[in-house]
């Protein structure tokens, strides 16, 4: 495959960009890998990458029931961050931060990683009080987080609407500068690429029915669409699936899965220049680079895998869109979606060994594991390569639903993304 | 939009009238102190979080107030059955089909 350069765009322009080789080629399954990772998310596809990059590990097969990045990867609202409360979960997300930073310049793929900063509102005491607690646990952490009020709010961001007899009153933001957005599917193609041209097989339209184990109880393999594959480790990413897949293998998963929704706009001048989000009311926004504005909202009520959601939600976060931003008010809305999202009982994510030998799981990101996808799928890599958890991911194991060592950010954020 | 029978009011009636309240039938511990840590797992956290029928609680939180139970398919999302609470789940594996 080509690198790509000022000098190979221009050469290929010359010639009428008609030599453009394939990114990665579509490979069908071989009888027997080292590793199979089951869903080729961000998550999945990254964890190859650094198999591959890391650890030397290039026998290696990515297998997708669809076509890649077609799950929540390529569904969500691109929405990075880290300013998360707990020190285990600041510390996670901001090992993804780091790496986002130079991740164009690694996969040589422009991921249009955007440090816009994003800004969390507070419309109440409550919130005061909360997004305060988390600048200030932030702080210890070394994350970048930083209180505005209402005035500085409007400054960073005019077409917020800071009338004092608003319906959602802004009574200061929270700010983190380093955080913003990226190009979603590029992530997926980028870590395609860059894990393909490693050696990694990319397969997919081939769902896993199932997971193997040998007669010792260790895993054995996969059974697929394509018939069973082998391997001695399976890695298990598939989001919103997670319990099903685990349940194949007798692992019962603290895990439950949601419709989350999103919808965008026609596209529009540069009118946003940050992403805002609001917890108590449910809403988000940002401008993406082809002018549309990207509006999530938050989770349906109801477990379900339809991969749609119900209309209720959506008249709810654009009637709190157009409160906060009046001048929103009139423009139509193109399309919108839903994707799974798999929730765990703490809202933190399960990263790491399983009852099972050779299993390993990563899930649970919930409605925010996008901004986690390098450092994710790095921690997978390790654990895997390793057999043993990183210090980073080592507390969001699996157990603590038994042991009790729950990380709340669920009591922490109530919803955030 | 679901439409959600209320086996209390015996009306069909729009989703925004009701509350989700998760898996049904997870029965509180008889005996509290007698739980090993894997059972409070299982009782707190384990969900079976199925593709397909799915025994769950709601409330008509904006009609009459009372929780019942239902069968619905989480792939298609239509109700089988509605039943008042405290009745055992139905039987319906059998009669109804799934779609993978
Ligand atoms: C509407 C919406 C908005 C969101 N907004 C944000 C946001 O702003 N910021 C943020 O950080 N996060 C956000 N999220 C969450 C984020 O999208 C996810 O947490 C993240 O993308 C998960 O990545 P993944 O690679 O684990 O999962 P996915 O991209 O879902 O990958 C899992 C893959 O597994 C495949 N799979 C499933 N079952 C099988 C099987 N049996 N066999 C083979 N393959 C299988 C699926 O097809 C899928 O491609 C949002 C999610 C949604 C739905
Ligand atoms: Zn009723």
């Amino acid at each position: 495959m080509t690198h790509f350069s000022a000098l190979s765009l221009l050469k290929n322009a010359l010639t009428g960009n008609k030599n453009w080789t394939e990114q990665w080629p579509d490979a069908q399954p071989k009888k027997e890998y080292d590793v199979i990772i089951v869903g080729a998310g961000g998550h999945g596809l990254g964890a190859a990458y650094y198999l591959a990059k890391e650890h030397g590990i290039t026998n290696v097969a990515v297998i997708e029931k669809g076509w890649l990045g077609g799950g929540n990867t390529g569904r969500n609202t691109t929405i990075i961050r880290s300013n998360y409360l707990y020190d285990e979960s600041a510390k996670l997300y901001d090992h993804a931060l780091d790496l986002w930073d130079n991740l164009s310049t690694e996969l040589n793929y422009n991921i249009m990683y955007s440090k816009r900063g994003v800004m969390m509102l507070a419309h109440n005491v409550h919130d005061v009080q909360s997004f305060q607690r988390h600048i200030h646990s932030n702080r210890l952490n070394g994350v970048d987080n930083r209180w505005l009020s209402t005035a500085e709010a409007k400054a960073f961001c005019p077409p917020l609407n800071v009338s004092p007899d608003a319906r959602y009153p802004v009574m200061g933001a929270a700010l983190q500068m380093r955080a913003g957005t990226a190009r979603h599917d590029a992530v997926a193609w980028g870590y395609a690429r860059a894990a393909a041209k490693r050696g990694v097989d990319i397969i997919q339209n081939c769902p896993v029915i199932s997971i193997r184990r040998a007669a010792d109880g260790s895993v054995d393999g996969v059974e697929t669409a394509k018939g069973f594959i082998r391997a001695k480790k399976v890695a298990v990413s598939a989001a919103g699936h997670t319990s099903v897949i685990m349940q194949s293998a007798g692992v019962k998963m603290p895990l439950e899965s949601y419709p989350l929704q999103a919808l965008v706009s026609e596209p529009i001048k540069p009118v946003f220049p940050c992403v805002v989000m609001s917890n108590t009311v449910h809403a988000y926004i940002s401008q993406s680079d082809k002018g549309e504005l990207v509006i999530g909202s938050g989770t349906d009520q109801y477990v379900s895998y339809s991969q749609r959601g119900g209309l209720p939600l959506i008249e709810h976060t654009v009637a709190a869109i157009c409160e906060v931003f009046p001048i929103f008010n009139r423009m139509r809305m193109l399309r919108k979606w839903g994707g799974i999202v798999d929730v765990t009982p703490d809202r933190s994510a399960i990263l790491g060994k399983t009852p099972v030998k050779g299993l390993y799981v990563n899930c649970g990101w919930g409605t925010g594991g996008f901004k986690a996808t390098p450092g994710a799928a790095h921690l997978l890599a390790w654990t895997v390569a390793k057999d043993e958890p990183h210090k980073l991911n080592a507390p969001f194991t699996l157990e603590r639903f038994t042991t009790g060592r729950l990380i709340d950010e669920a009591a922490a954020a109530a919803v955030a993304h | 939009m679901l439409l959600i029978h209320c086996p209390y009011c015996v009306d069909t009636l729009p989703e925004l009238e009701f509350a989700y309240a998760g898996e049904a039938h997870i029965a509180r511990p008889a005996n509290p102190m007698s739980q090993s840590d894997e059972e409070w797992r299982d009782f707190l956290f384990i969900r079976s979080n199925p593709r397909g029928l799915h025994a769950e609680r709601w409330r008509h939180i904006h009609g009459c107030g009372r929780f019942f139970n239902a069968l619905r398919d989480t792939v298609s999302d239509k109700f089988s059955v509605t039943y008042k609470a405290g009745r055992p789940r139905p039987d319906l594996e059998k009669a109804v089909q799934v779609p993978k």
